[in-house]
């Protein structure tokens, strides 16, 4: 299964050039982490803004690459975050997991 | 729609690294020079200090939202000619709606189509372009004084008392010239003159207000107050004499017609504001003082002498300018006799 809608992977890629694309996925790649990790301790906390604000920018990013069901995730997480609601359940692992789906099939994309 | 064919200078906004790489990269290869901030604050500050010709600005910003950071440059003046596009998520529409009501120029969402951020960015330059343009007319028409307190206060009849100088200046015979050549020459002549004039009373302070055929007025001290109105007037007026003078040489050495002009000056108490309609108006200055400027200007024929002024202006001329008393006149509609003062000319 893929995690990756390769149209809109595509057309990013036209659109900004493919010795572009590269930069860019490797930007989000490194970046991600570090919101992931910003939700884990926004949830220990119990910072509902900052997990808010992490899950946002994760859900902009995904979306951007076409890992439209990892945006999904990030999406239902801010959703939470800004009804300040931060019974999660496991949906942070989840999307962790997602996530790293999404990175392997961008790596092989960018290959 | 016309391209921009003129590359432009544009910042991105954006707390999202990806998001800034992404518009920067696809802003670039549409020809635009791109900088980047990290935050609204961060934002603001670029776009006080820089000359931007468009920001693209996300809402949703730790420090200051771009919300904030919206109002803060619709307050403005200067600021407020720069259109902003936001940049949202899919769900964010409320808070794009709130921008775009209060004053942003278009919308974005993001992820942004490279296609559909093109033609938002080159249409809102072409208004942008439009704007500039108008203004630009708007200062040539209007003066940049009252173009800019337009700007500041908006539009609204109705007028406020000040003490100002006022000058009027008028060509000797014109209609005989007029008559004796080419309209087109006739206006040819007209531009030059009053290119000239308009030099003289704007490096002196002054605000030209009306052309009336071949007669001006201005304004010293108004809208913008300044002390010295009187003395900032006649200096104008002697400038004006000078390169009139400096005109005709040229004129006599092409075989062309010369002019020559009466100046009259007077000072006091003057209702200043725009008269009009909503739908045409001029800011222009009404009272005493003002008809008192246009009677000692047509004295000028009689004195024959070029600049005349009253008594108000007079007290306040510093020593370098000389006067002769041309002593007390009493002129049409008026029932006190006025003293009127002729100035030295070089």
């Amino acid at each position: 299964m893929s995690s990756i809608d390769l149209k809109v992977f595509n057309e990013l890629k036209d659109a900004t050039g493919a010795d572009f694309i590269g930069e860019l996925v490797q930007a989000f790649l490194e970046d991600a982490p570090s919101q992931i990790a910003q939700m884990q301790s926004a949830l220990t906390g119990q910072d509902a803004e900052s997990f808010r604000r992490a899950a946002h920018t994760l859900k902009s990013n995904a979306a951007t690459f076409g890992a439209t069901d990892l945006s999904g995730l990030a999406r239902e997480l801010e959703m939470l975050g800004r009804e300040k609601n931060l019974e999660v359940g496991n949906r942070l692992q989840v999307l962790e997991e997602a996530f790293d789906q999404v990175k392997n099939q961008l790596n092989e994309l960018i290959r | 729609m016309i391209p921009s064919l003129e590359p432009a200078h544009l910042l991105v906004v954006d707390d999202n690294k990806v998001n800034r790489m992404m518009l920067s990269r696809n802003l670039g290869l549409q020809g635009h020079i791109v900088e980047t901030a990290e935050n609204g604050q961060e934002g603001l500050e670029k776009i006080r200090s820089g000359t931007f010709d468009l920001v693209l600005l996300d809402i949703d910003m730790p420090v200051m939202n771009g919300y904030e950071v919206l109002e803060a440059c619709l307050k403005d003046v200067e600021l407020r000619q720069i259109p902003i596009i936001m940049t949202s998520a899919m769900d964010e529409l409320d808070a794009v709606v709130k921008c775009v009501e209060l004053g942003a120029e278009d919308y974005l969402t993001k992820p942004v189509n490279a296609i559909l951020l093109r033609a938002r960015v080159n249409a809102s330059l072409e208004k942008k372009r439009l704007r500039d343009e108008q203004r630009k007319l708007f200062r040539t028409f209007a003066t940049k004084e009252v173009a800019e307190e337009l700007l500041r206060t908006g539009f609204s009849l109705g007028g406020k008392q000040v003490t100002a100088s006022v000058l009027f200046a008028d060509i000797r015979s014109f209609t005989t010239i007029a008559e004796s050549q080419d309209p087109t020459e006739t206006i040819d002549l007209l531009n030059e003159y009053f290119s000239l004039m308009f030099d003289a009373i704007t490096d002196n302070g002054g605000t030209v207000n009306q052309m009336v055929g071949d007669g001006l007025l201005a304004m010293f001290g108004a809208p913008i107050y300044f002390k010295d109105h009187g003395e900032k007037a006649v200096r104008a007026a002697l400038q004006m004499l000078e390169r009139l003078k400096e005109f005709n040489q040229r004129q006599l050495a092409r075989g062309k017609t010369q002019l020559h002009i009466g100046i009259g000056i007077a000072s006091g108490n003057m209702i200043v504001g725009y008269t009009g309609t909503q739908n045409r108006a001029i800011y222009t200055c009404i009272g005493d003082t003002v008809n008192l400027a246009a009677r000692i200007e047509e004295y000028t024929k009689e004195a024959l002498r070029p600049l005349l002024i009253d008594n108000y202006t007079r007290e306040d001329l510093p020593d370098d300018i000389k006067v002769d008393d041309l002593g007390r006149i009493i002129f049409k509609g008026k029932n006190q006799a006025v003293n009127v003062f002729a100035v030295v000319t070089g």
